[in-house]
Parts: C-alpha cells; structure tokens; sequence
C-alpha cells in the first residue's frame, strides 16, 4: 500500500467572508474559502491544476482596506481579512467583464458563461454593432486539434500547461500586446512547424473551447455534437506503464474525445499524445 | 525544456550582431557551424541553469539584432534563442510586445513622429501628413506615429532611428566627448573616424527632430549622421542658472561629459556623507526628510528603502526607473541629459542604504542622447573608483547596468519592468508579494524613479530637517514640474512643493485663451482655468479631487477641440494597454469606441456613451491589475466631470 504523507499540519486562517467567520487552512485562497463556504464566484482563468494567473478579472471580490478589487482566486486569506463576495461593486467589476468579453469573442461554448451573463444581467450588445471582436478563421493546421481564436478569452491557461507548470514543452506563447495579443507559436507558424509535442494538455484546460479535438470541432460543424448523449469511461491507457488514467468520451459508439480526471494522482488531468489522441485503433472494426 | 528550432538561418550580420553582445558560440548546442566544432564538442551542451540563468540578456539580445539589422527575422530570433536556451515561442512574445520592434522586414531607418498631446497642439496631425507624403515606401524610411517621446518643452517632435553598424569594441570614451562637445545631435558613433569602410550610411545613428518641420525632419530622416546638433539639456530649464534650485542646480552650469566638473559643484559629497552615517543612518535621513516617490505613487522612500534592508533573503537588487513614458513627462530625460553623475551618485547611495551590491537603469529606448549619457557616465564612474569592487575605497561594492526599454509604457510599472529586464513580456505582477520582498529575480528589489533617486543627494548634503523645511508638511522638498503646450516657456520647473498651478502657470507664461489644464499626464485629470489656486503638493491635488502624478503640468488651449486629445489619451491606453487582464484589454478598446462615437456629439445625443464610459471606468479602476487599467479612464472622466465635455 502507498504511504500517504500527511506532511506538517496547517494552522488555519480566520477570517471575515460575507460577515460570517470563516477558518481556512493556511495558504489557502479567498476562492477556496468561499467554495467550502458553499459561495459562487465565477472563474474562467482560474484551473484546478494550475497556479492562477487572475487574468480574467471576472472572481473580483472587495476587501476591506483595499483600494481596487480582488481576485478570489489568487489572494491568499489572511487573517482578520474582511471579504465581501456579494456587493454592488464586485457585481458591477464581474458584470462589465463579463460584457467586455461577451461582446469581444465567442462564449458559445464557455460552460456556465450563458448562466453567468443572465445571472450578473450583462448586456454584451450594448457596445453596438460596431464593437471589435477578435474574428478569425479557426486554424485547422493538424489532424489533432483546432486553435479557434474567435473564442479565445486569453487566460494564459493553455501557455502555463505547454511551459513550466506542466509540460516544459513552451511551444506556446502569448504574442503581440493589448487587443492584439494571441496566443501563438514562435513566428506564429503553423503547429506543424512549432515544437508543438500533440500531448493536448492544452485542450484539457482550455476554458472556453477555443481549443479542441478536431474531432469535435468537425461534429459541431456538422451539428452532431451531442453531449448528453456522450458517455465518459475512465480506464488506464495501455500503450506503456506508467498508468495514466483515461476517460473515453465515446458518442454512437464511438469516441469522440479523450480525458484525463485532474484528481488523478498520475495524471493530474495532463497525457501524451498516445494517450490523448491514439484511439483510433481501438474503433478499428476492419 | 526540449527546444524546437526551424531551419531558419541567421545572416552573418544576425551573427554578428548577436555575437557582439554575448560573445562567440562555444558548442553547436549554441548554434556553432559544424565545421568550428571540434570533435570534443559534439556532446557537449552548455545548458541548464548557467544557460538560463542569461535569460534577462534576451532584450539586449533583441535591441542588438534591431539595432543592427532594424528588424528581427526567424533565423536572429533562433539564433538568439539557441544562445540563450530560451524557447522561440517566448522570445517571439517577448519580441512582438515591444513597439520599437518588428518581426516583419521593413527599412534600415524608422521615423517616430509623435502625436501625443503636446505635439498634437503643436501641429503634429500637420507635420505628419507632410512628411508621410514625401517618404513614401520609396524612400527607404518607415514612418511611424508614435505615443509621447518626451520632447514636450519642444514640440512637434520626431525621433529618428537608422539601423547600422555600431563600434562594438568600445573605447568610445573619446567619441563620446567629442559627441558631448558637439552637444550630440545627430549621432553616428564612428563616423569620421577611419572606421567608415562601408559608408557612413550603414552606420547605426540616430537623430532628434525638435521642434520639427517637415524639412528638417525629412532631411533626418533620410541623414541622421549629420542632422543638426540638439540644444543642449539647459534650454529644457527656463531657470537654468538660477542659484535658488536644488535639484536643477547644476544643468547648464557644469559639463554632463566631465566628472571633475561635477565634482568641483559638490558632486560626491552626498556619497561622501552617506558613508559616514551608515546604511541605516541614510536610511533614517531619508525616512526623516519625509520623501514621497516622485513617479506618480507618491510612496515614501524612507520606508521602501527600510523595508528592503530588513529582507534577509540576497542578494538585493536596486532598480532606477527611467522608462519615463507618461504623456507630457520629461524631468527624468533633462536630469539624465543634463546632470547624469547626480544620478550614478544618487543610484550608489540608494544601494549602500538598501544592501545592494548591484543596480539596474532601465532607460527608455527613445531617449538616445540619456543613454549615450549615462553610459558614459558609468565607465567614468567605474574608471575612477566611484562604481566597482571598492567604492571611494569604503570597500563597498556597487555596479551599474543600463537596461534599454524598446517602446512600452507599460514597463515603467514596477513589476512589468522586472519582468522586462528578466527578458519576459513586460507583463504587470500581481501584488502581493511586492517588490521589496520579490522583486527583481525574485529577489528584495528597491525601485526608484529618478527624480527620487536625485532628491537624496539635497537630503544628505543638507540634512534632513533642512530638506523637510521645505514644501509643505506632508509634501516636502523640491518638486519638477513638466510644464508644456500653451505656454510661452515649456520646460522643466523646480518649485518648492506648495506653490500654486496659478504661479507655476505665471513663471511659464500662460498664453491667453486657457481652456484646461491637464496634471499628472494621461493618467493624470484635468482641471479648469479657474482652479489655479489648487496647490501643487500631493496633498493638496487629492482634496482638489485630481492627482499630481508625475509632475505633468499640460495648458491647452481652444487650439484643438477637447473630444479629439480625449480621444488620443484613449488611443494611447489602447496601445500600451499590454492585454494581460480583460478590464484594461478589452475596457480601453471600449472606451476609445464610445469616446470615437460622441467625438461630434454633445448633450443627449452623446449621454448614453457616457453613461457606457462611466461602468467601464468604473470596472477598469476597480478590477484591472494594474496602474495603467485602474488609471486609463480618470482623465476622461475628470473632462467630463470637471470641464463638462459634451454638455
């Protein structure tokens, strides 16, 4: 049996969250605090196996003797902090950004993010029709996955996973500044010139879609995507020993994306290319 | 970190350029030929931490590449990368965020012409077009419109860059005193001196047009190397001379290209004094004199400076920050260009208070004559004991390397800059942990602008208590203002912290017609001719509802209609926003939107933008993450507030 280490005990932080007490373990964030509380707060840069990079802006939350907002998701709770998640002020920060976004790209496919903007009532139309938005042509240049920069929210999420906190690989970067920046490989080539290794790690975090297997980025083309009547099977990948865990996204009988529980010990939601995108063999059926 | 490279190839002039910088290859891991190899290389790589460990030489790198070349093709920028052991992905982030780059091809000579505020109202919309119609794609020049160059005292202004061949050994020192008798105009280092095997015209030069025809202006484009001299930094001071300034005292008077001279005007004895009270002497010299930090947050460097002395993580680092960028801001340019030994000597004391043994002087890329300057300020310094491994012998070690910005506001944050001169995107940190604790390679970092940094030679030279007499309580000291656009005398100012914008106004010669007045630069606000009585210390601008900022005192006129400078201080944010948090990237696309729609408009007509820019202004002050977001809509909303725009 694998000894659990159960490392130093953590004193716990207490601090003020919507007026209610609150005790957290140490080195905890505002948004795990409020998490365990049972409080929403929205995220979208925000994943749980990466360090937050509290881009989006979109988890702000007032702290009292602070001159601007919050992240939730990257302060620390410290003790005798006076948080409110709920006030007219963070509402506002959280319902601009959400039209900000809204009205710049594409959050069809964003989970919750339709949720959310009924929620903060956020009108993303209201910057006219005139409005800029990142309109690109998705880049299919792979038989892997697809970049489709019109949904691309710029969270750094898929930049962190290719480089030092995952996959040490960095064939990504963000280029450019401001509205203009994207996110690209080096002379923004195409993936198939870059040192782009296919693990896909940067599909599994991706928030918004922007990022996909092409094969669902085909199915939706052809409106057969159908998440409802997808199934999801965990198994552990057999091409070599070390025991990554997959879940098998199959749809007719077939499957249409590969997974990894992030909760996975081995995995941390992260495979290669074998594992993530080597299937086809298993649908073979000549 | 397993690197991709394309097959992309330098040219020998990439080579060259980059080699210049970092030395010859050592093993075909760092792009060697294969044919220099010896055999014993062939699995040798030198990589790893000591490899990483240069990354911060990746922005150097890519200012030798554009230097040399004016833009940084696939084969530089791998070559580069192989040299350092940076992934090329990074380094074409880090390449594309800076404006003074370019990863297309384009000609040798790039022509900034600025159509900021000042120059605007200056004619520059004028001068562009004039000149943009005479160098068309022929001419062998790229025109570009550029945000404030801090010529303001000067305006229109245009700055010209021609990529070149530099003198890469540098015993330069007499070229610079040539240059510095010259007053350094046009400047072509080597020009004339034997070295022009390949013409003149290949040599790197750069020239600053101000203020600008469009004549004189195409003749620098097109002959850098022999464009008229620049004034000399003393007509940036309508004071120069007088006895009674303090920090201005010794522009115009002494050589800025002589040590002896600077010495004989009571130069190095504020150093001198600092070694015999101590570190924490200085420190409580400083703390006692009341100093608040000049570049804009007004925090008192007392404590800065306390609380990075007290870290006990090393080594430490200090930071002078002169990435002088703010519209309408040019003190730090005319302190450097005028008096640049203060500077050195204030940057050595400020390192002996704080425990640091090595500092950093990140210089805006578009001042050439400051950083031509400084640097030669610098190997003087080193050569006479004055910077190295024995400080006036007190065995104390200092050094001092110059960090060039290459045309990004955003890096005169404290927390982009470390990331610039660590050779990432310049990329604001989140807060905490702030700098004194993990600043420059996550090390305690003290960072200074440099109007602060030269404030601590008066306050060791007189004392502390001397120095907090002057200005006002909780204000104290001198203060420079950057005084530009409808006046008759632009220029920096020196007044002690308490004299009123009416008398600042009145020194500069106010012209007639006054419509506003803009303070603290774009990310300042405006107030009305009527508020001239609002006194000019930090304290007294927060009561009046506006911010002094970084000094910037900018009078317009009825010359250019207010929506249009509104629209171009949104234009600007929207440039330099640096697109890491969505409130600022997508709030200042937004803002420059609306403020484009109401340009013509006023009253109802215009009421339902203005309520749109007051929830945006609102959510970027309140949720972006850095200075620039929560800034780029008080001097919008201050038009609106306090000068009734669109009314």
């Amino acid at each position: 049996m694998t000894a659990i280490p159960l490392g130093v005990p953590r004193r716990l932080v207490e601090f003020t969250l919507d007026g209610q007490e609150a005790r957290v373990p140490e080195g905890s964030t505002i948004l795990d605090a409020c998490r365990a509380a049972g409080k929403e707060v929205p995220t979208l840069c925000q994943g749980d196996t990466l360090t937050p990079k509290n881009a989006c802006r979109v988890c702000v939350v007032e702290v009292e003797g602070s001159r601007t907002l919050v992240p939730a998701c990257s302060r620390k709770a410290e003790p005798g902090m006076e948080v409110r998640t709920d006030t007219e002020r963070a509402r506002h920060s959280r319902k601009v950004v959400l039209e900000l976004l809204a009205s710049s790209v594409d959050l069809s496919t964003t989970p919750e993010a339709a949720g959310w903007i009924k929620e903060y009532e956020a009108k993303p139309d209201r910057f006219g029709p005139d409005a800029a938005r990142v309109e690109e042509e998705p880049r299919v240049d792979n038989d892997l996955y697809v970049r489709d920069y019109g949904k691309c929210i710029l969270c750094y999420k898929c930049v962190d996973a290719c480089g030092d906190q995952w996959q040490n690989t960095f064939a990504i970067s963000v280029s450019g500044r401001g509205f203009d920046a994207r996110i690209a490989v080096e002379h923004d080539a195409p993936l198939t010139d870059s040192a782009c290794v296919y693990c896909g790690n940067c599909i599994e975090v991706c928030p918004t879609g922007a990022l996909s297997f092409k094969s669902e980025f085909d199915m939706r083309a052809a409106g057969t995507w159908d998440e409802s009547r997808q199934t999801g099977t965990t198994t552990v990948c057999a091409y070599c020993g070390v025991g990554c865990n997959l879940t098998l996204h199959v749809q007719d009988n077939e499957i249409v994306k590969v997974t990894s529980p992030h909760d996975n010990p081995v995995t941390h939601g992260n495979l290669c290319i074998k594992g993530r995108f080597g299937y086809q063999h298993v649908q073979n059926r000549d | 970190m397993d690197l991709h490279f394309g097959d992309s190839k330098p040219t020998d002039e990439e080579r060259a350029a980059v080699d210049a910088l970092l030395g010859p290859p050592e093993s075909s891991w760092e792009g060697a030929a294969r044919d220099e190899m010896r055999a014993a290389d062939l699995r040798w790589a030198r990589g790893g931490r000591e490899a990483r460990d240069r990354r911060d030489l990746l922005l150097p790198g890519l200012h030798a590449l554009n230097d040399r070349v004016g833009w940084i093709s696939e084969g530089a920028l791998d070559y580069l990368c192989r040299r350092l052991t940076v992934p090329p992905a990074e380094a074409y982030g880090v390449a594309t965020f800076y404006a003074m780059f370019s990863v297309r091809p384009r000609p040798a000579t790039v022509l900034h012409v600025c159509t900021d505020l000042a120059c605007t109202a200056a004619g520059a919309p004028e001068l562009c077009a004039g000149v943009e119609a005479r160098l068309g794609p022929e001419s062998g020049v790229r025109v570009e419109r550029s945000p404030c160059l801090g010529l303001c005292e000067r305006a229109p202004a245009a700055l010209v860059i021609r990529a070149g061949e530099e003198i890469s050994a540098r015993p330069a020192l007499e070229d610079e005193a040539v240059q510095a008798d010259g007053g350094s105009g046009g400047t072509a280092p080597g020009v004339g001196k034997g070295k022009g095997r390949r013409g003149r015209a290949t040599m790197r030069a750069t020239a600053v047009c101000a203020p600008a025809t469009v004549d004189t202006t195409v003749s620098a484009a097109t002959a850098p190397e022999s464009a008229p001299a620049e004034p000399p930094p003393a007509t940036a001071v309508p004071q120069a001379g007088d006895p009674t300034l303090t920090l201005l005292k010794r522009i115009g008077t002494v050589d800025p290209a002589s040590l002896d001279d600077y010495r004989a005007h009571g130069g190095y004895t504020a150093l001198r004094r600092a070694f015999e009270l101590g570190p924490a002497g200085v420190i409580r010299e400083v703390t006692d004199s009341g100093l608040l930090g000049r570049g804009g947050a007004a925090f008192p460097t007392g404590r800065k400076w306390q609380a990075t002395a007290a870290q006990p993580d090393h080594p430490h680092y200090l930071v002078c920050n002169a990435d002088e960028s703010e519209p309408g801001t040019f003190k730090d340019r005319v302190l450097m260009e005028g008096d640049p030994y203060a500077l050195v000597e204030a940057m050595t004391i400020a390192a002996y208070a704080t425990g640091a043994h090595r500092g950093y002087l990140y210089l805006r890329g578009e001042y050439p004559r400051a950083t031509h300057r400084m640097r030669h300020a610098i190997e003087q310094a080193r050569a006479r004991g004055l910077l190295g491994d024995d400080v006036l012998g007190q065995g104390y070690a200092f050094d001092i390397e110059i960090r060039r910005g290459a045309g990004a506001y955003i890096c005169g944050e404290e927390t982009a800059l470390f990331n610039s001169i660590e050779g990432y995107r310049g990329e604001p940190r989140s807060k905490p942990p702030f700098p004194v604790e993990k600043g420059l390679f996550g090390k305690p970092t003290v960072e200074n602008n440099v109007e602060t940094l030269v404030n601590v030679l008066p306050i060791l030279t007189m004392g502390a208590p001397a120095y907090a007499a002057i200005g006002t309580g909780r204000s104290t000291g001198p203060k420079l203002f950057c005084v530009s656009g409808g006046v008759a005398r632009p220029g920096i100012y020196e007044l002690p912290f308490g004299a009123t914008l009416g008398e600042l106004l009145d020194l500069a010669g106010v012209r007639d017609g006054l419509r506003a007045v803009l303070l603290g630069g774009a990310a300042g606000g405006f107030v009305r001719p009527d508020e001239t009585d609002i006194p000019l210390t930090f304290e007294g601008t927060r009561e009046a509802g506006t911010t002094l900022g970084s000094g910037v005192v900018m009078a317009f006129d009825d010359t250019v209609p207010l929506p249009r400078l509104l629209l171009r201080i949104a234009e600007f944010f929207r440039d330099e926003s640096c697109g890491q948090c969505v409130p600022c990237r997508v709030g200042t696309v937004r803002q420059e939107e609306a403020l484009h729609r109401i340009v013509e408009r006023t009253g109802a007509a215009a009421a339902d933008d203005v309520a749109l820019l007051r929830e945006v202004g609102r959510a970027m002050r309140d949720a972006s993450i850095c200075g620039l977001g929560q800034t780029a809509w008080n001097a919008v909303e201050s038009a609106i507030d306090r000068l009734g725009a669109y009314e």
